[in-house]
């Protein structure tokens, strides 16, 4: 059995962060494995420790060399070998739609048919959650999003969908699918001083768009990113400012009035 | 843009319409205007009489009923969606950004080609269409111009005001063939999670920690708080994600809404799925180190500090 998991390295902003024209620039910019695709790792990860029959997990991503750091972390989690694409391309798009960047995922998935695809729900960078079910499509897989259970029984995938309100969906899935990983399906582990020393000597394969075979005009979006901005704060509340001493007695007085602490 | 007509498929749960099904509609309708076309609403399943009838609001021009099992089934969505694009040649779809939408959105835009944003809060039209949407955690609010047609995209709950005046749509039932072939996924039935012992449903203080607390141990702090102002603990997703409180404490769009005099956010951020659940307490009051966070747009009382510091101070004022 294989297990393809897309990951992704995303950016997160600094508590004081700038934004200049419509990118933020490199220095208030911190870069890590996206939390969902790390639940997904943890994931696939785990269906080949806990199965008889061997199984493969390759991780996938589209970033620039700069991700490599954050692959190898799926790799020192557990993770067989990795694949990662870029080129020029990608690298001068401003924006690529997550349409776009399944197709480009799809390639890969294509080269390796994969019985099972894992995906983060969403991406915490730019929020799209649109990619792991565009890929499943671009396949012609199966798919569940939002999956917190996940159990396989040979030709299906037994998950439970969290929807909203805390009512779960139960649902089978035939394989080969793409299943969107939501957090609190498991506990990821941290890599490990050995896993981390082991990763060093797996495979991590580099791909342009050319390799898999795609015109770079399949990143040719019909969006454009056309303004960026700190949102306009509506918010009216009244900052408490001072020493701790000072703001938490600003709260009590709150506190009090709301009724809180009354005998 | 062609002529401009725009399709909202609505969502419905277990017999019920959702909320953001008549969200839908005033966005929808507002695009309609900007854009020069009718608003069409599809409704996919389930009771399709009675929630064609209840869709029925003013300026929708059509609601479309198909009937094609009782519950969502992405496989059908999908597949009636498209179908329906296909006939009603819209230039935007519209479905929500809901677990649901995010289920067959996608797929729907990849085999209409056309390009998807997801969970808009604004929509205008200038050229084309534009989409206001947040990214980094709703730290940056960016623009995003889309000149194709169609498009789509997908709305975030709780930005429009639902439509409510009764309408005059026609009511348009429509066929689809769902092959059986690409039927890949079986919904087996649903189930309540996060029932026990407490139910912060119903707590009227409620001291909720987020990651901001970072270690296990230093719950005992917020545990401390609670104690002293008889007030309840809650927590936003990640804390209960990693074992360190029971789900039933999860506020939020998957975990519960509550509704107390006062919400005091402990080191959470703010995220859209966390405000859905705790927006409506009387009084929200937000301690933070990140004055950018986006839980001090819906505060009332906010102090931007270390928690660490700061709690311990209104422990003792308290004790
Ligand atoms: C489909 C879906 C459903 C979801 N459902 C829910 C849900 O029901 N409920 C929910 O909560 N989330 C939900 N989420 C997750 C949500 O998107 C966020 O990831 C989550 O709410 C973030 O939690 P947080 O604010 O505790 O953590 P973070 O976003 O990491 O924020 C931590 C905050 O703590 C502050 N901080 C750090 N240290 C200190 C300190 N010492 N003192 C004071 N402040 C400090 C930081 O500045 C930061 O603002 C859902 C996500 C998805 C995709």
């Amino acid at each position: 059995m294989k297990v393809l998991v897309t990951v992704k390295e995303v950016a997160e902003v600094a508590d004081d962060f700038e934004i200049e024209g419509l990118t933020i620039p490199e220095k208030f910019l911190e870069y890590d494995l996206n939390e969902w695709d790390d639940y997904a790792v943890e994931a696939a990860v785990r269906i080949a420790e806990n199965r008889d029959d061997d199984v493969e997990v390759v991780a996938v991503t589209v970033g620039p060399e700069r991700s490599e750091e954050t692959i190898r972390m799926a790799l020192a989690k557990g993770v067989d070998r990795a694949v990662r694409v870029w080129d020029d391309a990608l690298a001068e798009a401003d924006l690529v739609e997550p349409t776009a960047t399944a197709r480009v995922l799809a390639a890969v998935a294509e080269a390796e048919t994969p019985d099972l695809v894992l995906s983060g729900v969403q991406a915490a960078d730019d929020g799209f959650g649109a990619t792991g079910v565009a890929l499943a499509e671009h396949l012609d897989y199966g798919w569940a999003a939002v999956v917190n259970d996940l159990e396989l029984d040979g030709e299906e995938a037994s998950v439970r969908r969290e929807l909203e309100g805390g009512v779960e969906e139960l649902t089978t899935v035939s394989l080969p699918a793409v299943l969107t990983i939501q957090t609190g399906i498991n506990d990821p582990r941290y890599a490990s001083l050995r896993g981390i020393r082991q990763a060093q000597r797996k495979d991590l394969d580099v791909r342009t768009l050319d390799d898999l075979g795609l015109d770079p005009a399949v990143l040719d979006g019909e969006m454009t990113l056309s303004g960026m901005a700190k949102p306009e704060s509506e918010s009216d509340a009244t900052l408490f400012e001072g020493s701790p001493e000072e703001t938490a007695a600003e709260l009590e007085t709150v506190l009090r009035d709301a009724g809180v602490g009354a005998e | 843009m062609s002529d401009g007509d725009v399709l909202a498929v609505a969502e419905h749960r277990r017999g019920e319409l959702r909320p953001v099904s008549f969200e839908l509609l005033t966005a929808g309708r507002e695009l309609a205007d900007d854009l020069g076309g009718d608003l069409h609403v599809a409704v996919i399943g389930g009771d399709v009489d009675g929630f064609g009838e209840r869709l029925n609001r003013a300026g929708v021009e059509a609601v479309h009923t198909v009937e094609e099992g009782e519950e969502f089934n992405h496989d059908v969505y999908a597949a009636a969606t498209a179908a329906l694009a296909g006939s009603v040649e819209p230039s935007v779809l519209l479905l929500p950004n809901s677990v649901n939408g995010l289920d067959y959105a996608p797929a729907v835009a990849t085999r209409l080609s056309t390009p998807m944003v997801s969970d808009a809060v604004d929509l205008t039209v200038a050229d084309g269409l534009v989409v206001t949407r947040e990214m980094y955690g709703s730290k940056v609010e960016t623009t995003v111009e889309v000149a194709a047609d169609p498009v789509t995209v997908t709305v975030r709950g709780g930005e429009w005001p639902p439509a409510e005046d009764h309408g005059d749509a026609e009511i348009i039932p429509f066929d689809v063939d769902v092959d059986e072939a690409s039927m890949r996924s079986t919904v087996r039935g649903f189930e309540e999670v996060g029932a026990g012992d407490v139910d912060i449903g119903e707590a009227e203080f409620i001291v909720s920690v987020g990651r901001g607390i970072e270690e296990e141990e230093n719950l005992e702090l917020v545990e401390e708080l609670a104690d002293t102002l008889d007030a309840t603990v809650a927590a936003s997703r990640p804390i209960v994600d990693n074992g360190w409180l029971p789900k039933n404490r999860q506020v939020g769009q998957s975990g519960k809404v509550v509704t107390p005099t006062v919400y005091l956010a402990l080191g959470i951020s703010g995220a859209v799925q966390h405000v859905a659940g705790m927006k409506g307490a009387d009084t929200i009051i937000a301690v933070n180190t990140d004055p950018d966070a986006p839980i001090f747009d819906i505060a009332d009382y906010g102090i931007v500090d270390d928690l660490f510091e700061v709690v311990p101070e209104l422990i003792e004022r308290f004790a």
